[in-house]
């Protein structure tokens, strides 16, 4: 049995490599690995943005990461600076710049900063980029 | 030792900026990395470029300061320049020209691989 490390630089709707992630980190649990950690980079940032509304007959694949993180207990990691960059912002960054009304990141979604990345790619057997 | 791959030109998208923050960063917690540049990724190593004109900041002026993070596997694909009819004396930091089957060998050595495309 392995523990994965997951990258997602992919956003949620324009390609197919964040949800390749869900199902590949659903299927790794399920099967018995661990999965130490997941962590948004890159255009990825966008999947912790809970202003996504999709119609009900399509994919809502923020709800599904919700819930992945909520029921496996595993840290969604988003990094601070590319997610600001990207319109990505957490109750703390609101706090500290009074130009924003509002947050779009909640946990299960958690604001790190690019050090959590290296910690997770060294404690994991492998780091899988999507 | 971490791999990052960086195979797109420094301003359309950003890759370049970004796989740079991940490299400093990484330096910062002690880790050997080993940097490539293929594709249009050799375009972002290009001397005296002048991005201020986009209005995009020169990331790729911090490239001379890698060395000083203790960042010295940088890896450039021959073909890559080739193909994109540039010269080695055209880049902006000391780095190895590496074929296609030394990429290979190299890339396989890292335990981890980041690729910013």
């Amino acid at each position: 049995m392995a523990s994965f490390s997951i990258v997602v630089t992919s956003p949620p709707l324009d390609s197919q490599g964040a949800y390749s992630a869900y199902r590949f980190i659903d299927a790794a649990i399920k099967t018995g690995h661990t999965v130490s950690g997941v962590f948004f980079y890159q255009a990825g940032v966008l999947n912790g943005s809970f202003f996504q509304s999709v119609l009900s007959d399509e994919l809502d694949l923020a709800k599904k990461w919700q819930s992945l993180g909520e029921q496996f207990e595993i840290p969604l990691q988003v990094c601070v600076t590319a997610a600001n960059r990207r319109g990505i912002l957490s109750s703390e960054d609101v706090r500290e710049n009074k130009d924003f009304a509002d947050f779009n990141l909640k946990p299960p979604f958690i604001s790190v900063g690019l050090g959590e990345l290296i910690t997770q790619i060294n404690q994991a057997d492998r780091t899988i980029q999507f | 030792m971490i791999g990052v791959i960086n195979s797109s030109s420094p301003y359309g998208n950003q890759s370049g900026q970004e796989s740079l923050d991940f490299v400093l960063a990484a330096s910062n917690f002690a880790q050997d990395i080993s940097l490539f540049f293929v594709d249009d990724g050799v375009f972002q190593l290009i001397e005296k470029q002048t991005p201020e004109q986009i209005e995009h900041k020169n990331f790729p002026k911090t490239f001379a300061a890698l060395g000083f993070y203790d960042v010295e596997n940088i890896y450039v694909c021959a073909e890559s320049l080739t193909l994109r009819n540039l010269s080695y004396e055209a880049l902006c930091i000391e780095s190895t020209l590496v074929s296609d089957s030394e990429l290979r060998t190299l890339l396989s050595e890292c335990d981890t691989l980041l690729r910013f495309g």
